[in-house]
């Protein structure tokens, strides 16, 4: 069990709901019965449309909200145990989706500073650490930059910075793509990849597009407040119909070889990249 | 419009006075702003007028940007000056109707003018000589005496500095917001201050919405990076005083005392 | 009826440090009825250059007509121009400021002068064209999930009865169901209403599937402007400038490459079925 970073058991989350006064009337599922284990070092993505459940289910993972029923641990720690709240927080660092609302400080390197700050680390070391995030993420010739002068990719990277300067074990992004243009989304997705391959930080990517989740270790698709799907990549995309289903899209050739397959064409399952499909068509046309 | 205003600008430079701490400037113009209180004759202003001259010099702020700021005065210094020139008692040089002009009128008004102009320009002075991040640091530093009669000093540097952050923000929200309702045929210029007053609501409740959103998310990403009040905080630059600042201080004392010697020639 | 921009520059801040040409000679005619694609990355001027249609802007340099009248011409009524040229901002859900969405609705009716009435009748054709019930009038629009309210937000400005739609990344932020549904709608309308729709979008996979002519901006001038299809053969040019075609084009590329009797010329699923030359 010391391998997994993350564990849910049997975690449900209701939302309270209330009428016009304020009153509650009833409550709102929107975790129901999600069993996770994410293995310490695993790049881990979570799919699912919006109101699927995704961003509840980050959220657990911070100690920003608490299960209804059932049980989240991080690093170890119960993220119920109200003492033990600092300890998750600087265990799992979270990056959220809008790029403005996140960042602090009015100087770059005072930003990504903002959380060792507050967890009381002297001040050469938090110097090494805004130093090393920076690095880590690229952004060390615009440290003394203000962040409104930044573009949207690079303030993504920001606040990447400012969670890894806290040295966490693992990094959960909430959507933080989803608001960025495509050479922005490359920025993130390469820089997440990084921390992931050459610094050992488990990554947690919540997100809704498809072409991003391909290089993850495991996948898991949030339908309905569930878990209802979840493998590798090239088994998650064998099942294009049932990602269709939910509301989801496959890359244009996984989509393209299940087209042929539904018409005839002895195309294998789970083709993700180019070079795949043009192997398997090779195949076929000899 | 908004791009007008100077005062809270910073001015990028790297003099002494941009090296000083920023207690030490914020203290240096407390006592110039006492000390233009303490004057009363033109022997003490001639000391305050070279002191001013001086660290304008040493500062290495151009002499137009400090005047800049002075044009958001020009109304409240006629009014005053005007109330001065007519409404002194004493020797009466003109008259008309219940107007009168005299020779302590004239004194009066002349250093009442003398005052809030350098009271602006000494502040603006602080102003563009210090980051606006430094400043906050400073006022928290400098004003910590006052946690303890429960005043939440970190508190409130805290806002401040979330608040320069933002404002550019919202600023350029603002414009957006005006432009989208202006493509939904939105009129922001004509009618009389009642239905002026009216067509803001269009731009005014997304803004105030788009804020709570901003706050909220704010708040919820300050609670992911461990913020828990300033208790326990370290510093990733702190204020620490150096050689340079305690000569500062020195001269303040010196100043003062020549300002406060020339009231007796 | 169409769009005209001759030689148009735009400068941003000018006289100050800030100084920046955001538009560069642009020469632009968009006609009747057409459904135009404009891409381009952040930065690239497409943002500056929707706000000249509906004279929200005005060039520093160059001339912008609209059915053939100067829009900055000194008796132009531009309010009334805005009311024709529709501009749906990019995250235009941020906009809606009533309590009840039919009233957020019928906003811009009523800026046109039409009564009461009248207005409200706009409001609910509009709904009704964006697919949103009746019994969604008196909700308060801060209710509804992310792409309810972006179609009310577009609802607003179709209220007007524009001639032009223009929409700046109208799916931003929207997963791929509500980005679809925001796609189709566009399509839908552009079909019934008979108006002249320009999308700006940052995915040629949407552009592709969608549009006739597409326009590809980069620093501040236009770098092409033709079919989808002939832009897309210059994919390597669309990486250098920050963009790519949609893999689709990348695929049947490689397979041409690597001598296989495709169309190369495929960009979408559909032509590739077709193009792929491959039987059961």
């Amino acid at each position: 069990m010391m391998s997994n970073i993350i564990r849910t058991k049997n975690l449900i989350h209701d939302y309270p709901k209330c009428d016009e006064d304020g009153n509650v009337i009833g409550s709102y599922r929107a975790l129901d019965d999600v069993n996770i284990e994410i293995e310490q070092g695993s790049f881990v993505a979570v799919l699912g449309h919006n109101g699927s459940g995704k961003s509840t289910f980050a959220k657990h993972l911070n100690a920003i909200l608490y299960p209804t029923e059932g049980c989240v641990w991080v690093n170890g720690y119960d993220t119920s145990a109200e003492e033990d709240v600092w300890n998750v927080r600087q265990s799992a660092g979270m990056v959220f989706q809008n790029p403005d609302n996140q960042i602090i400080g009015t100087v770059v390197e005072e930003d990504v500073a903002f959380g060792p700050e507050n967890m009381g680390v002297k001040t050469k070391e938090i110097w090494d650490r805004v130093n090393y995030a920076l690095n880590a993420v690229r952004m060390n010739a615009y440290r003394e930059h203000s962040p409104n002068k930044l573009s949207g990719g690079q303030k993504q990277r920001v606040a990447i910075a400012g969670v890894v300067a806290m040295r966490p074990k693992c990094i959960i992004l909430d959507e933080p793509t989803a608001m960025l243009d495509p050479v922005g989304r490359k920025e993130v997705i390469s820089t997440i990849k990084h921390l992931n391959k050459t610094e050992g930080i488990t990554v947690i990517l919540i997100t809704h597009y498809m072409d991003e989740v391909i290089d993850a270790d495991r996948v898991y698709v949030m339908n309905n407040a569930k878990v209802e799907m979840q493998g590798t990549p090239r088994e998650i995309f064998s099942n294009v119909e049932k990602l269709k289903e939910i509301g989801l899209d496959v890359p244009q050739v996984t989509e393209l070889a299940y087209e042929l397959r539904k018409r005839g064409i002895s195309m294998r399952d789970g083709i993700l990249t180019i070079d795949e499909f043009v192997e398997e068509y090779g195949r076929l046309v000899k | 419009m908004l791009k007008d205003i100077t005062i809270g600008q910073y001015y990028r430079e790297n003099s002494i006075i941009h090296r000083l701490d920023p207690r030490v400037k914020l203290f240096g113009t407390m006592v110039f702003l006492v000390s233009l209180f303490v004057a009363d004759n033109i022997f003490g202003y001639i000391i305050a007028t070279l002191a001013l001259l001086g660290v304008i010099k040493l500062s290495r702020v151009p002499f137009k940007f400090i005047v800049r700021g002075l044009k958001a005065i020009v109304i409240l210094l006629l009014i005053s000056v005007s109330f001065n020139l007519f409404t002194t008692p004493g020797t009466i040089i003109w008259k008309f109707g219940i107007l009168k002009l005299t020779y302590e009128g004239i004194y009066n008004a002349f250093f009442m003018a003398v005052r809030l102009i350098y009271l602006i320009i000494g502040s603006s002075l602080m102003t563009l000589t210090t980051t606006p991040n430094d400043l906050t640091d400073g006022l928290e530093k400098a004003l910590g005496f006052l946690n303890k009669i429960k005043i939440p000093v970190h508190e409130i540097a805290m806002m401040m500095s979330i608040a320069l952050r933002f404002i550019p923000i919202l600023m350029e929200e603002t414009d957006k917001i005006m432009k989208a309702q202006r493509a939904r045929g939105a009129d922001f210029e004509s009618g009389g201050v009642l239905r002026r007053a009216k067509s803001m609501v269009p731009i005014l409740v997304p803004l105030l919405i788009s804020a709570f959103r901003r706050a909220n998310d704010l708040a919820t990403a300050m609670d992911a990076r461990c913020y828990r009040g300033g208790e326990g905080r370290t510093k990733m630059k702190p204020l620490r005083y150096k050689k340079g600042d305690g000569i500062a201080y020195l001269v303040y004392v010196i100043y003062l005392g020549l300002i406060v010697g020339a009231n007796y020639l | 009826m169409s769009i005209k921009l001759e030689n148009v520059n735009y400068i941003y801040e000018d006289g100050t440090i800030n100084r920046f040409r955001a538009l560069k000679d642009i020469n632009l005619e968009v006609n009747d009825g057409e459904f135009v694609g404009l891409i381009g990355h952040t930065g690239s001027g497409k943002s500056t250059l929707i706000q000249h249609f509906n004279g929200l802007v005005k060039p520093t340099e160059g001339v912008v007509s609209y059915n053939g009248e100067d829009i900055f011409g000194e008796k132009y009524n531009r309010k009334n121009l805005r009311l024709e040229v529709g501009l749906v901002f990019q995250y235009p859900e941020h906009q809606l400021f009533e309590a009840e969405v039919l009233q957020d609705v019928a906003f811009g009716p009523r800026n046109q002068g039409l009564s009461e009435k009248e207005a409200l009748i706009k409001a609910k054709e509009a709904l009704a064209l964006v697919g949103i019930g009746e019994n969604y009038y008196n909700k308060s629009p801060f209710e509804l999930s992310g792409g309810e309210k972006r179609k009310v937000a577009i609802a607003g400005i179709l209220a007007m009865e524009p001639k032009i739609l223009i929409l700046d990344e109208p799916t931003a932020g929207l997963d791929p169901k509500g980005r679809d549904n925001i796609l189709e709608l566009l399509k839908r309308i552009h079909g019934e209403r008979k108006i002249t729709v320009i999308l700006v979008s940052h995915s040629m996979e949407d552009i592709a599937k969608y549009v006739d002519r597409m326009i590809v901006m980069n620093k501040g001038s236009i770098m092409y402007d033709d079919s989808p299809k002939k832009i897309f053969r210059y994919h390597k040019e669309l990486e250098e400038i920050g963009l790519a075609a949609p893999q689709i084009t990348y695929l049947m590329q490689r397979l041409k490459e690597s001598g296989y009797d495709v169309d190369e010329n495929a960009t979408t699923i559909e032509e590739a079925l077709k193009g792929l030359n491959i039987n059961a």
